[in-house]
């Protein structure tokens, strides 16, 4: 009698346990899914910061057309690419980061302009963007490992198999973007 | 930077699992030394515990607007401080948490805490003093800190700790109390042994209190190690922090509305000692701050350009 009472007990202490371990699963899995969108919503931001820049400057830098232009046409670029899937996102984003350090260090030459609080408090918040984007790829790339360590791990990994939870991919740096972004003060 | 982190939470735990160690032991002997059961004495002990929670429950429900009150924090919106609030919600990205309250404390003196027993109603204050010293990656490095503090729940796990050693202080006032002023209601156990454990109760009724203090604080110490490692992990810049401790080292003004009961809080221990320590005395609440930049300054040496610097091959 004692024994069926004691197996009875067993059983529904592994059978809370597999159900702890699945739901943890299921928390990081719903995570990394949404960290992964955090990374749109800065991406966003920064297309919508864009134009006010732009503005802003433009009285100042007339000399300094093509790296405008430039900003321009890649952010709008990057909003056409956004529905095309990550890959063309990726790229798209990457150009504009380009375009956008390019801006910023012709900004340097141009007193007038660092003295304008308007400018100095936009590329205040550029910056943080460009920081925002980074630090949620960070919290992306930390989702997926505590997801992916779960799953490879003892005893979770038991219950990953059988209810078909599959690793997630690190966000990865694009080739391009090892290169180093080429600053022309003179175009 | 995960070692790190992994160690000061083993070393935190173990601290805790002494405390509550030293409390079964002071039961189980009060009990014997003065009723003779066992069980009477941890009745009694439920008893302390249940005052020690109630009076830290409400520490804990209304501490974060009594601590800034205190303070004297101000709530600063985006366009205020815009810096501030950039610097505090790229954090909040990094961590994962949601945006806290930002404040701002009018003090020459650099520092900064956070409250918050979750981070739901965490809030961060930084001084003016610190905003004049710091960049933007020192700022980054501090706020990180700070962040971390919510992320870890020290402010909860150190009430935690707090309600224990107030227990264990109870407990131990209690028995002295009993024992050299009256004796009603003590049952006679059985002569000599009794006296045995009325002595070693009398001895640990003394000690105890000191020890469980000294606990406190060390674990506080080493939360302070996990708030900096845990920074590192969120800016992955050890540099920014270190340079930022330096700075506040460096700087010989004392804040100026703080008191013992706060002092914990900050990020560097505000009321000033004349100069660099190397060890941390037992009851300093943070540890030596060289001791801390050290630390930091060894996480650089992975991330340096230097062909040398990296052991990794």
């Amino acid at each position: 009698m004692i024994a069926v009472i004691v197996i009875i007990v067993v059983v529904i202490a592994i059978a809370l346990g597999l159900a702890g371990i699945y739901n943890g699963l299921v928390k990081r899995r719903n995570q990394v899914s949404n960290s992964w969108s955090q990374i749109d919503v800065q991406l966003k931001r920064r297309h919508d910061l864009i134009p006010n820049l732009v503005e802003a400057v433009k009285g100042y830098m007339e000399f300094e057309k093509t790296t405008l232009t430039q900003v321009i046409n890649a952010r709008a670029a990057a909003v056409s690419a956004a529905p095309q899937g990550p890959q063309a996102q990726a790229q798209a984003e990457n150009m504009l980061t380009g375009a956008l350090r390019q801006l910023f260090a012709v900004v340097e030459n141009y007193p007038d302009l660092k003295a304008n609080q308007n400018v100095m408090s936009l590329q205040e918040e550029l910056t943080s963007t460009e920081n925002k984007i980074s630090f949620a790829r960070q919290f992306y790339n930390d989702s997926v490992m505590t997801y992916n360590v779960k799953i490879q791990q003892f005893p979770s990994n038991l219950v990953a198999g059988m209810f078909n939870f599959s690793e997630r991919q690190f966000f990865q740096a694009e080739e391009t973007d090892k290169e180093v972004p080429k600053v022309d003060l003179k175009s | 930077m995960y070692e790190q982190i992994a160690r000061n939470k083993r070393a935190s735990w173990l601290l805790v699992v002494g405390l509550v160690a030293i409390l079964t032991a002071l039961g189980f002997v009060i009990g014997l030394a003065l009723f003779g059961s066992e069980t009477a004495a941890f009745g009694l002990l439920g008893v302390f515990g249940i005052v020690a929670i109630v009076w830290s429950l409400i520490g804990y429900y209304g501490g974060s607007r009594m601590v800034l009150a205190v303070a004297g924090a101000r709530e600063v919106s985006h366009e205020q401080a815009p810096q501030l609030w950039n610097v505090v919600e790229e954090m909040a990205i990094a961590g994962g948490l949601p945006l806290p309250r930002v404040c701002v404390i009018d003090d020459p003196a650099p520092n900064a805490f956070a409250t918050g027993r979750d981070p739901r109603q965490a809030a961060v204050a930084v001084t003016s003093g610190l905003l004049a010293t710091m960049n933007r990656d020192e700022l980054q490095g501090v706020v990180a800190h700070e962040l971390s503090h919510v992320r870890n729940y020290d402010i909860r796990f150190m009430t935690l700790v707090g309600i224990l050693v107030g227990v264990i202080a109870l407990a131990c006032d209690f028995f002295l109390r009993f024992t050299l002023f009256g004796s009603r209601g003590r049952r006679d156990g059985g002569g000599g042994g009794n006296v045995v454990f009325l002595l070693i109760g009398l001895a640990l009724a003394i000690i105890a209190p000191l020890v469980a203090m000294i606990v406190q604080f060390s674990v506080s110490r080493q939360r302070e190690f996990l708030a900096d490692a845990s920074a590192v992990q969120l800016t992955r810049n050890p540099a920014g922090l270190a340079a930022a401790l330096e700075k506040i080292a460096a700087d010989p003004e004392p804040l100026r509305r703080t008191n013992r009961a706060t002092q914990h809080l900050y990020i560097a221990n505000p009321l000033k000692k004349k100069k660099l320590k190397e060890t941390s005395g037992l009851f300093d609440t943070h540890p030596p701050i060289g001791e801390r930049i050290a630390i930091l300054r060894a996480m650089e040496h992975g991330t340096k350009l230097s062909p040398e610097a990296s052991p990794v091959s």
